[in-house]
């Protein structure tokens, strides 16, 4: 097991330093990086004192080793735009963010977990032609727009929602729903098959000789064991969020990271840009980490491979 | 086997393969996808009015024609700028596929590429590759395309090489797999002990035997390319206006829906659900034509 984790984390380590050399080589390859770190609008001595401020007159490896330096004492530089440390924006921005998610989250789990189940219960069924049906448009339709209609169907004809911004439950209905909408289409789906093949396993046919009634084989003895594979999903489904919920946050206005990075393209406010995609990446190089400790924890089998 | 089971009766009487070939056809995806696509290709032909010019004469926001204020002449009705969105409509298909398309071959080679080096020379170059793919798989992709959009600028290409250079790694993962098994079958080792070079061995005797995962991918790929794609120009990293991208029609639309314009926000989302619903499918159809184990099932 430590040698699983050493191993593991090195390659976590050399994840990370390839996204900072892939974010400092496009920077610099794309054109000149003062122009991007200066204000729109900047002097040509203004120029002179960003490049100095920020080394960039130096060779190119002394500029990369600041670079690493600087994000790793925190330092991701200021916003144009709020005159703030992006580091210090960034974390008063994640609870939104992060409470977001894990609405929809909870609401994807609401609806796909039980609809995998009666599709699975009922195979080739009017529910399980539903859920297909269901599952397929969960993977075409694209998150914001279904929040752009439920913000017409919901706010502009019904008015009953809020159409965006942060408050009650209210607020938080909608864009949970467009942003945990895929997800609860790939749960459908995931739950399904899994379901399905449990209830073909030995131990669920010697639970029905027993005697069992229907519902406890399909709820303790069927459900119970198709469970696993589903809470993989969930590790994979932060990654999806963390790209989807910067478009819903976009389309409801919320105060997340998402509407944070928008606001930093439209401003052209690059550290804020590239200060949130660093820390981005970290957080996500970081969850799948202890991710996989935690599977190797569960599963000596992954322990082993490899 | 259970006693009420028969064997599936053999078709003897195989119908003529052209018959054949039509029946297998996967009809509704293509139903769906044709028009797009003649959309897309004989736009200028088709489209009533100039995508990027206001209609002579007519009103901004005008509503789709069956609606009281509706005109025939402009038959989905207009935006912001009295432009017509049913012309716009078909000229942003073109962006859509043209996106879509390229975006997938872009990220296709790419990662069939680096999978075949990866798989088949090994050692060091496996190694290398295989971390920058592992380290690219762990990204936000669209979090990094809308970074690289923002540093690159807006423009069509630079969304299709951007969009190429964020999906690659999927094809890498899955082709080196292929190429670990394949290098060991008996063909290519032989084709070795006859003295073929390893760029000839890759030519003739992997990539053929690759292509059918690549196209599979790729037909998965496409349309996470065109939703992204959607997605960028939303958020006004992708295509710039004046041109009509559905994604870009999506975000000018935004302002006005408070207002009850819904044409401007249904017609174009619609469509990119349409189209990537059709390739979903298409997908599905092709993964079980190209793969007989599936086939039989």
């Amino acid at each position: 097991m430590p040698q699983f984790i050493i191993r593991r984390t090195s390659y976590s380590i050399i994840t990370l330093f390839i996204l900072s050399l892939t974010i400092f080589a496009v920077v610099r390859f794309t054109g000149d990086p003062a122009t991007l770190m200066a204000e729109p609008g900047a002097r040509a001595e203004d120029l002179a004192r960003v490049r100095a401020q920020w080394g960039l007159d130096r060779s190119w490896p002394v500029q990369y080793y600041q670079f690493v330096q600087n994000i790793l004492s925190g330092n991701l530089g200021i916003s144009f735009n709020y005159r703030m440390p992006v580091s210090e924006l960034y974390f008063e921005r994640l609870p939104n963010s992060l409470e977001l998610a894990f609405a929809a989250t909870l609401l994807s789990f609401l609806i796909g977990i039980p609809a995998g189940l009666l599709s699975a219960v009922r195979v080739d069924g009017v529910w399980d032609q539903t859920g297909k049906v269901v599952a397929l448009l969960g993977l075409s339709i694209p998150g914001f727009w279904l929040g752009l209609v439920l913000i017409l169907v919901f706010s502009v004809y019904l008015e009953w929602l809020p159409t965006g911004g942060k408050g009650d439950w209210r607020n938080l209905l909608m864009p949970a729903l467009a942003l945990g909408w895929y997800f609860a289409a790939s749960l459908l789906r995931l739950t399904r098959s899994s379901m399905l093949e449990v209830m073909r396993s030995e131990y669920i046919k010697l639970a029905r000789l027993k005697g069992l009634p229907g519902y406890v084989v399909i709820a303790k003895h069927g459900f119970k064991n198709a469970l696993v594979p589903v809470l993989t999903l969930a590790g994979v489904n932060l990654v999806v969020m963390v790209n989807a919920a910067v478009i819903i946050e976009v389309v409801f206005a919320w105060p997340g990271i998402g509407r944070l990075l928008f606001e930093g393209i439209f401003q052209r406010d690059f550290p804020l840009v590239q200060g949130i995609v660093v820390l981005a990446g970290v957080m996500i190089v970081f969850v799948n980490l202890l991710i996989d400790i935690l599977y190797a924890y569960i599963d000596p089998r992954i322990r082993l491979t490899r | 086997m259970s006693t009420t089971a028969l064997p599936r009766a053999i078709d003897f009487a195989a119908p003529n393969p052209l018959r054949r070939w039509l029946r297998d056809l996967p009809l509704l995806p293509l139903l769906i996808l044709l028009p797009f696509a003649l959309a897309a290709i004989f736009a200028p032909f088709i489209a009533p009015y100039d995508p990027t010019e206001p209609v002579p004469g007519a009103k901004v926001f005008a509503p789709p024609f069956w609606m009281p204020d509706g005109n025939a002449a402009t038959l989905l009705g207009t935006d912001f700028q009295s432009r017509d969105l049913l012309s716009r409509l078909i000229y942003g298909a073109r962006v859509s596929l043209i996106v879509g398309l390229m975006g997938t071959v872009v990220a296709g080679s790419l990662g069939t590429a680096f999978g075949i080096l990866s798989g088949y020379i090994g050692g060091w170059v496996d190694q290398l590759i295989m971390r920058v793919t592992d380290a690219w798989l762990a990204l936000p992709a669209l979090v990094f395309a809308i970074f690289l959009a923002t540093v690159a600028g807006p423009s069509m290409w630079n969304i299709v090489i951007i969009l190429g250079l964020v999906y690659w790694t999927r094809y890498a993962r899955v082709i080196r797999g292929e190429v670990l098994s394949l290098r060991e079958r008996e063909f290519v080792q032989l084709a070795e002990i006859a003295g073929a070079s390893r760029l000839r061995v890759i030519v003739r005797h992997i990539l053929p035997n690759v292509l059918n995962t690549t196209m599979v991918l790729a037909s998965l790929t496409i349309g996470v390319v065109i939703i992204a794609e959607a997605s960028l120009s939303f958020l006004g990293v992708g295509v710039p206006p004046p041109e009509p991208a559905w994604g870009l029609m999506l975000s000018e639309a935004r302002s006005t829906l408070m207002a009850g314009k819904w044409w401007l926000t249904v017609f174009p989302g619609a469509c990119i659900l349409l189209v990537v619903l059709a390739t979903q499918l298409f997908g599905d159809w092709l993964r079980i034509r190209l793969d007989p184990q599936q086939r039989n099932l």
